[in-house]
């Protein structure tokens, strides 16, 4: 049945450059695969760019965005997203006026996420690629098993603080949280079983809350231009908090880096 | 230290047809067999040896013999040699024992146990080779109901069907990823598959990007918990997507791909880093619950755009079933359990050989457990873990699958020969390795060309058990334990398996 019509055309231009049509969606009373139909058809349809109001927990938005061609979209969500936001998204642009729920960015490939809120549990879960900017908090086990290759390396910028179990096993990728709010870092058990990437947080961190197999040290000056960098994307896409630049950027940070790319090496005999 | 381990083989080489061409020292990757030029002779080193018995097989004077060494500790029945050598292991290195294939204690095989039924006068029995038998299987969910409606004698089928897989014969190729085994290997396997008209799976490995288009019609891709190598364009060039949550060689456990495997294939396919360890943690930490496990079949279902049936592999284990309901419940097309003796590529040891259910049992509870529940039809099953044999496969469906995996099998096929050290990476067959070296040896298309004809091999005497049984649609045999009995089973095990007796 669903043999003949797999494979189609697996080449496709990698950058489709956001085509100028738009188009509205009022999301009221559509259930999640409803609104993510409409979106599907709007994408082949020609509209690169879409706004959807009154967005009440309906999930996977983004996701069902794969085409050969690699068209792209400009998503514009009004309200609260449910789960699984921009899960495997393939290099679109979502960006969110409220809070994000659990999920977001999960196994995500490519393109860029921006809520304007906070986010969820397991957020950037084992993302490869594209980059995440949440102005507030976010829950537990943020960003589990990130990962990097090549050109890809995902990065993720969070506004507050993140809960348990952040970077656990992460493999790659950059996380930054800048804990506005000045309330200190609270998780437990950041980076068990890191062994890639790198974790900066703005203040400090005690030893008592990281992993075994995570080192941490003061930033450097090639950490300072990343982190510059990253710092003003951020605030770029979230001017409500634009006017403490100056602040945010010559504050302390800690760079959290796994001791070892091969943490399990010695655990076994032969 | 010194290692108080003994080697576990015996090396018998005969002097008088020894030919000193040291091929036997070319095959042995694990260096176990080295030339001294001085005396002129091939010497061996028995710790060295895995009892692959590649130099045997390609020993052109057949002058070496590999047998179980007849050293021993005192025998002793609780303290077996096994339990000396792997404390000696520990206690000289403090690591966790590792191991590869399946499970090799002598637990009960119930297929040996079980015996198919003949026609004998009343039913007769067909004839294979002039009557059509229908192995074609499909594999998804069926719905409840098929509403049909005739317009001017065209029939139009109003019910919204779920994508299925169509099967040309009840077996498919079980997931073993490239980088575990070899691109070779991983080759072999796809274009057997598309030849056969069954599927291969991807394992969590990935699928190379220059396969997709050939392959990716017969390509069950896996997403397990590590994530590797998975974007949309992976997830839909595919027949079907199976999400692993357990193996049978190690429920419950995750896995590490150590870096040396990680060559720059391997690492463009997986997308990682180069000769890092890729780490499958032991859950996918998306997933602590039904409802999670939910979400991500339909997250899997939007990125396909509800095109292809999302199967979920789970290792066959205590109160297993109750599980696997809530995962149909949960949406999955396709449920492949995986029982006590399914391989793997490396595993604790401890984990291999003591960890999980036999298949058998688990096919039936599961399959009797869904028809209670009234929602068997809402998805097919795939049995794997220890199928060796075509009545294998007969009595797998009999007890209620709608297909195998077979995993050790088709590398046998291939030319393993179990020797249990896939974990080191430098298996002589060139199938579990990723040294190009080694994978050389391994030909795509002698390897597929065996593949295919084990597959066809199995089907004529699939046939014809169908045939003998009077049967001739698999369909009717699915879960049809009224053709097998037992022999030599508990009241408990006839219970739970669900049929009767031998001469009942």
């Amino acid at each position: 049945m669903a043999r003949a019509d797999l494979c189609g055309d697996l080449s496709g231009p990698e950058d489709a450059p956001l085509r100028p049509e738009e188009a509205e969606i009022d999301a009221t009373e559509l259930e999640t695969r409803a609104l993510n139909d409409r979106l599907r058809e709007l994408l082949l349809s020609g509209v690169g760019r879409v706004r959807i109001k009154n967005v009440c927990g309906q999930r996977y938005i983004g996701t069902r965005l794969y085409t050969p061609q690699h068209l792209k979209m400009d998503i514009e969500i009004f309200g609260t997203p449910g789960n699984d936001l921009a899960a495997f998204l393939f290099g679109h642009r979502i960006t969110v006026h409220g809070n994000a729920q659990d999920g977001v960015g999960n196994t995500m490939d490519a393109g860029e996420v921006v809520v304007h809120g906070r986010a969820g549990d397991v957020l950037c879960f084992s993302m490869r690629g594209g980059e995440i900017y949440v102005r507030d908090g976010c829950g537990y086990r943020t960003a589990l098993h990130m990962k990097e290759y090549e050109d890809k390396r995902p990065v993720l910028v969070i506004g507050g603080t993140s809960q348990d179990f952040l970077g656990e096993y992460m493999a790659g990728g950059i996380v930054l949280l800048l804990d506005l709010e000045n309330k200190g870092h609270q998780a437990n058990f950041i980076g068990t079983g890191m062994h890639g990437g790198v974790i900066y947080l703005r203040g400090s961190v005690e030893d008592c809350q990281l992993g075994s197999h995570v080192a941490h040290c003061p930033v450097d000056q090639s950490d300072r231009k990343i982190l510059d960098h990253y710092i003003t994307k951020f605030l770029e896409r979230l001017p409500e908090v634009a006017s403490r630049r100056e602040e945010i950027v010559n504050s302390p940070f800690v760079r959290l880096t796994p001791r070892s790319k091969r943490p399990y090496s010695s655990l076994y005999t032969y | 230290m010194k290692s108080f381990v003994f080697p576990e083989f015996q090396i018998i080489r005969d002097e008088q047809k020894c030919g000193q061409c040291r091929g036997c020292e070319r095959q042995c990757a694990f260096g176990t067999h080295t030339y001294d030029p001085v005396a002129d002779r091939l010497i061996s080193d028995e710790t060295k040896c895995a009892g692959c018995q590649r130099c045997v097989i390609f020993c052109p004077k057949h002058a070496i013999v590999i047998r179980p060494t007849p050293s021993f500790y005192r025998p002793n029945a609780s303290w077996s040699r096994e339990k000396l050598d792997d404390l000696k292991k520990q206690a000289e290195t403090g690591g966790v024992i590792l191991t590869g294939s399946g499970n090799d204690k002598p637990f009960r095989i119930y297929w040996d146990h079980m015996v198919l039924n003949a026609s004998q006068v009343t039913n007769p029995s067909l004839d294979p080779l002039r009557e059509p038998m229908e192995l074609r299987t499909f594999l998804g969910a069926k719905p409840d109901l098929m509403d049909i409606s005739s317009q001017e004698g065209v029939v139009s089928i109003n019910t919204s069907l779920s994508p299925n897989l169509m099967v040309e014969t009840p077996v498919l190729f079980s997931a073993m990823s490239y980088g575990a085994i070899s691109y070779n290997a991983f080759r072999s396997l796809a274009t057997a598959a598309c030849k056969s008209g069954t599927y291969f799976n991807t394992g969590e490995g990935g699928l190379p990007k220059e396969m997709r288009q050939e392959f990716g019609r017969c390509a069950i891709v896996q997403v397990a918990s590590g994530r590797f190598g998975i974007d949309a364009e992976y997830l839909n060039c595919s027949a079907a997507v199976e999400i692993k949550v357990g193996q049978g060689a190690k429920p419950g456990i995750g896995g590490h791909l150590p870096g040396e495997k990680v060559s720059e294939l391997v690492a463009q396919t997986r997308m990682i880093p180069q000769g890092t360890d890729a780490i499958s943690p032991a859950p996918h930490h998306d997933i602590y619950s039904i409802e999670d496990l939910s979400m991500l079949i339909t997250a899997l279902k939007e990125a396909t755009n509800y095109e292809k049936p999302i199967s979920v592999k789970i290792a066959a284990v205590h109160n297993f079933a109750a599980i696997a309901s809530g995962i149909v419940r949960a949406g999955a097309d396709i449920i492949a359990i995986d029982g006590l003796r399914g391989g793997t590529g490396a595993a604790p040891k401890a984990i291999r050989d003591n960890v999980g259910i036999p298949i058998e049992l688990a096919i039936s509870s599961l399959d009797r457990r869904l028809r209670g529940e009234g929602i068997r039809n809402r998805c097919s099953i795939i049995a794997a873990g220890g199928i060796r044999c075509s009545a294998d496969v007969v009595k797998a469906i009999a007890l209620g699958a709608d297909a195998v995996y077979i995993g050790s099998a088709a590398l046998i096929a291939m030319g393993c020969t179990l020797c249990q050290k896939c974990y080191t990476g430098k298996c002589n067959w060139g199938i579990c390795t990723t040294d190009p070296r080694l994978t050389g040896r391994l030909n795509v298309e002698i390897a597929s060309q065996r593949l295919s004809n084990l597959i066809s091999a199995w089907s004529h005497e699939i046939a014809e058990m169908l045939g003998g049984m009077g049967i001739n649609a698999l369909e009717s045999l699915r879960g049809n334990r009224d053709h097998l009995r037992g022999v030599g089973l508990h009241e408990w095990e006839l219970d739970v398996l669900g049929i009767k007796g031998a001469g009942e």
